[in-house]
């Protein structure tokens, strides 16, 4: 593209064809009003407030910034005596239509408009008609449900007839770009907040803020391009699109497909962590009876710089909380067949962290249920202690109950046992330290890695002390959560130790395997697959082309459970067939014979 | 081969139902050809032979004796024996004399408490003097003999010494055919192996589709629709295709019908019940103990749904009593 030089207020700046006067001054950070201008949408020209002064061939004269495109040895000034009269003059206008839109106020003082001049007509019109919604609707999400219609003074903007339409989606795009706050969404809030708790996510989102690589994908059920994709079976092709247009790196791409990636590996480190326990499963807590019970995964979302709050710990009425009750155990070190019977051994320190950041940030009086207190790592102790002496009221005894009480309050009752009384307070916010559990599909994980899991769920390790990462298949290792609740040091140590047992493996090259293995006579074989799903290490695998059951040497622990099963007898452990083990029994059997001296 | 150069063949059934009988019939008109290279000379089903016959025959008389039935009385024992002496080859026909088959689910119960359900309390019994079978009887004209009742079935090869075993419930006439070509051909196979069936199993034959089993409910038949392209033992019908050996042409599960189990072991399996409730075990999908104890529990008639053909010849053998 040719580079051409213009000159804006008296400063050459070199730059691009194919831009306009606007955009360069964007570029530049020459401020330049505007109402009717939206970088992803088509210039307009509707405001008139970008007017600069364009000089020609030696003849200056008025033009939008927006529209005029940016030419070699343009000369523009932006700020010229004229050029506020013009702008001045349009704000008069644009106040006395809408005198009481904030945004209009400002930019019209900005010119000393401060009263309308001219006769209001509704002091309660917003609209502006800058055609910003209508080009959104029309050129951007193509749904075509916003339009002007008459002429002249009675010119307007809305749907056909006025009347509702079942073409809008919803989307909320025409509010997004409308200046003056003249359209509203009336969103559905019980129904968003239900769904998600902590209130909607943009369509496109980086699912994990702490991921490398930090990368966001588009939620395609809310993206407005894929709904009219899907709405219009496909004939909608190219809507909005806002997101590509403006991402200077060019990363969008919408034809992306999920792919399914087939990968020979020579290790493999199950990682795949634990999920929240359900708080609904024990009904004393009433989770979900009141948006200000939350888990303790959601208040570190409320308390997250990049939440819905912006890191504010507020109420669901938007208030800060005078009284903040943190319950200990929910769910955890419970007999409750709902709950689990082990320690999720995270929570004693994030109740405590938290419990800081509500007195740091909000002042409220904090009263931790505790059963006792499992500061064991590093340091921890200490900051126990330290959060203690922040003011926070230990109550120690499970807390029992938490009732809503008519007027919106929480009462949180329990036993503290150092009183030996019964205790209730209440309280403005509620957040329960949940236990964490398996996740729903560890099953499957296992089935598929040929791993066995301890009778509270998570993956077996195959020794608990000598060795915490590997499991009983060769080449499989265990990281994090997946092998029982951990913290991020904990967690941080054992992938570690995963990681270097796979390097440790990959780099030795070869494997030594016992010579006891299993091996399937195709001669036998019938092809009923009973054997291929009880193999602990996954050794086993059906071979279409030759309609018989496969035995992996390298695989193989040669425990027998295969041989055991094989209901057509085809398959033998090598140094364990039916023969010698019956030469053995034979042998044990045998009634010494007695030689007579 | 003596005088016309034809077959001696003789056939005889023990405890059985007469299904094997009907078996041999139902070669048809190959029975005609069975007649031009064989003379029966013992076939107490069709033929007017005593055993007085069978007894004045020189020891390896017949060149081939069928025997099916097991062994359940001293008479089947007699027969068996003199059989043997009278047969150059002895072939142990049918699930009855191979394995015990039905008759052999009477291992569960002894002599008394079989005769005691069927003579004095069973529903039908009309047996107001309690009479139940006895082995000698004074009558004016002198005292008989009636055979003996045994506590145990017996398999065939279990009172004497057999050359060949054709399974099943009763044995396909294709495989009986097989067998009397490979007779008369002198195309045998070593002593003591099993004729006229397959190396591999009934799921070798079947047409149904088989997949990864994970069975959460068993079913019994009646209890379920079953998807007629699917594998029945992955849809929970417990079927015992996978630890029968195959021979039979799956003619049950041609039907939807679950295999029983009528062709016995596969070739390297001892115990066909034992081998079929391994499998049975191992394709339960239970995440407890308990839920696996409760599949399991669902399944009736244990004994009688995996050892249905096979309890005499099996490591079980009986019930103790």
């Amino acid at each position: 593209m040719a580079k051409i030089t213009i000159t804006i207020d008296g400063k050459p700046i070199q730059t691009e064809e194919g831009q306009t006067i606007l955009e360069v001054c964007r570029k530049n950070n020459i401020y330049i009003p505007t109402l009717c201008y939206h970088p992803v949408l088509e210039p307009y020209g509707a405001c008139r407030l970008c007017t600069v002064e364009v000089t020609r061939h030696g003849w200056p004269s008025l033009h939008t910034a927006c529209t005029h495109p940016a030419w070699d040895g343009l000369v523009v000034r932006t700020n010229t005596a004229e050029v506020r009269a013009v702008r001045k003059t349009l704000m008069e206008l644009f106040l006395s239509r809408t005198p009481n839109v904030p945004l209009i106020q400002e930019m019209a003082a900005e010119y000393g408009v401060t009263e309308p001049s001219y006769p209001v007509e509704d002091p309660n019109e917003k609209c502006i008609l800058c055609g910003l919604c209508v080009r959104v609707c029309n050129d951007m999400v193509k749904a075509h449900v916003l339009n002007f219609s008459s002429r002249g003074v009675d010119r307007k903007v809305g749907p056909p007839f006025m009347e509702k339409t079942r073409e809008c989606i919803g989307c909320g795009a025409c509010t997004i770009v409308c200046p003056t706050g003249a359209i509203e969404i009336v969103l559905q809030k019980n129904a968003i907040y239900a769904a998600k708790p902590l209130g909607p996510t943009a369509a496109i989102y980086v699912p994990s803020l702490q991921a490398v690589p930090r990368v966001p994908v588009i939620d395609t059920d809310s993206c407005i391009r894929f709904r009219q994709r899907d709405r219009s079976n496909g004939e909608i092709e190219d809507a909005c699109g806002a997101c590509q247009m403006l991402c200077e790196a060019n990363a969008i791409d919408f034809t992306q497909q999920d792919e399914i990636l087939e990968l020979n590996v020579g290790a493999i480190v199950v990682a795949t962590g634990f999920q929240m326990w359900d708080s609904t499963k024990l009904s004393q807590y009433s989770y979900g009876k009141s948006p200000n019970i939350i888990t303790a995964l959601e208040f570190e979302r409320l308390s997250n710089a990049a939440g819905p709050t912006g890191g504010q710990i507020l109420t669901a009425d938007g208030v800060k909380p005078e009284r903040v009750a943190i319950i200990h155990c929910v769910g955890s070190r419970d007999k409750n067949p709902n709950a689990h019977e082990y320690c999720s051994r995270i929570c004693c320190m994030y109740s405590l962290k938290q419990a800081h950041l509500v007195r740091d940030k909000t002042h409220a009086e904090v009263y931790e249920f505790y059963m006792d207190m499992r500061a064991f790592g590093k340091g921890y102790e200490e900051f126990y202690e330290r959060v203690q002496e922040e003011g926070v009221v230990m109550v120690r005894g499970r807390g029992a109950e938490v009732q809503v009480l008519p007027s919106g309050k929480l009462r949180v009752t329990g036993e503290d046992a150092n009183l030996g009384k019964l205790v209730a307070v209440d309280v403005d916010m509620v957040v329960l330290s949940s236990a964490i559990e398996p996740p729903a599909d560890a099953q499957k994980i296992a089935q598929l890695f040929g791993l066995s899991r301890t009778p509270d769920g998570w993956f077996a390790e195959a020794h608990p002390k000598l060795k915490p990462v590997e499991t009983n298949t060769d080449g499989v290792f265990l990281a994090g959560a997946a092998q029982g609740p951990k913290d991020v040091p904990d967690t941080v140590a054992h992938a570690g130790a995963a990681a270097s047992m796979a390097v440790a493996l990959l780099n030795r090259g070869e494997v030594t395997i016992s010579p006891q293995v299993a091996v399937v006579d195709e001669k036998f074989c019938s092809a009923c697959k009973t054997c291929l799903n009880i193999c602990p290490y996954a050794a086993i695998s059906f071979i279409v082309e030759d309609n018989v059951a496969r035995v992996n040497e390298a695989l193989c622990k040669g425990c027998g459970t295969c041989v055991a099963t094989c209901p057509a007898g085809a398959i033998t452990g090598k140094h364990f067939t039916d023969d010698q083990i019956m030469a053995q029994i034979e042998g044990l059997f045998r009634v010494p014979e007695l030689v007579e001296a | 081969m003596p005088g016309n150069g034809k077959l001696k063949l003789g056939l005889y059934w023990a405890a059985s139902c007469g299904g094997c009988e009907i078996a041999v019939v139902e070669l048809r008109e190959k029975l005609l050809i069975v007649d031009q290279v064989a003379d029966i000379v013992f076939w107490p089903c069709a033929t007017d032979f005593k055993y007085k016959d069978v007894e004045a025959y020189p020891d390896g008389y017949m060149d081939v004796c069928l025997f099916n039935g097991a062994i359940r009385t001293s008479e089947n024992e007699h027969l068996a024996h003199l059989l043997r002496k009278k047969s150059k080859v002895l072939v142990a026909f049918g699930s009855c004399a191979y394995e015990g088959c039905i008759p052999g689910l009477a291992n569960l119960f002894d002599r008394e408490s079989i005769f005691r359900r069927v003579y004095l309390e069973s529903e039908s019994a009309d047996n107001p003097n309690k009479v139940v079978p006895q082995t000698a009887y004074h009558m004016p004209e002198g005292e008989i003999e009636i055979p003996k009742f045994y506590n145990t079935v017996k398999t065939l090869g279990q009172v004497t010494d057999v050359d060949y075993f054709l399974p099943g419930c009763p044995p396909q006439d294709p495989q009986i055919w097989a067998v009397i070509e490979a007779i008369v051909s002198g195309n045998l196979p070593p002593k003591g192996s099993v004729v006229g069936a397959n190396e591999k199993t009934v799921c070798d034959e079947c047409k149904h589709v088989r997949e990864e089993k994970k069975i959460k409910k068993f079913y019994r038949y009646h209890e379920i629709i079953a998807d007629s392209t699917r594998c029945l033992f992955d849809q929970g019908i417990i079927c015992a295709g996978p630890a029968t050996r195959g021979g039979c042409g799956a003619l049950c599960t041609k039907v939807d019908i679950p295999c029983r189990g009528c062709y016995g072991p596969p070739p390297n399996v001892v115990d066909q019940g034992a081998s079929l409730l391994a499998a049975v075990a191992s394709v339960v999908d239970a995440d407890t103990e308990e839920e696996a104890r409760r599949i399991v529990s669902e399944i009736p008639d244990p004994i009688g749904t995996f050892y249905r053909f096979s309890l005499p010849a099996s490591l079980l053998h009986r019930a103790r009593r």
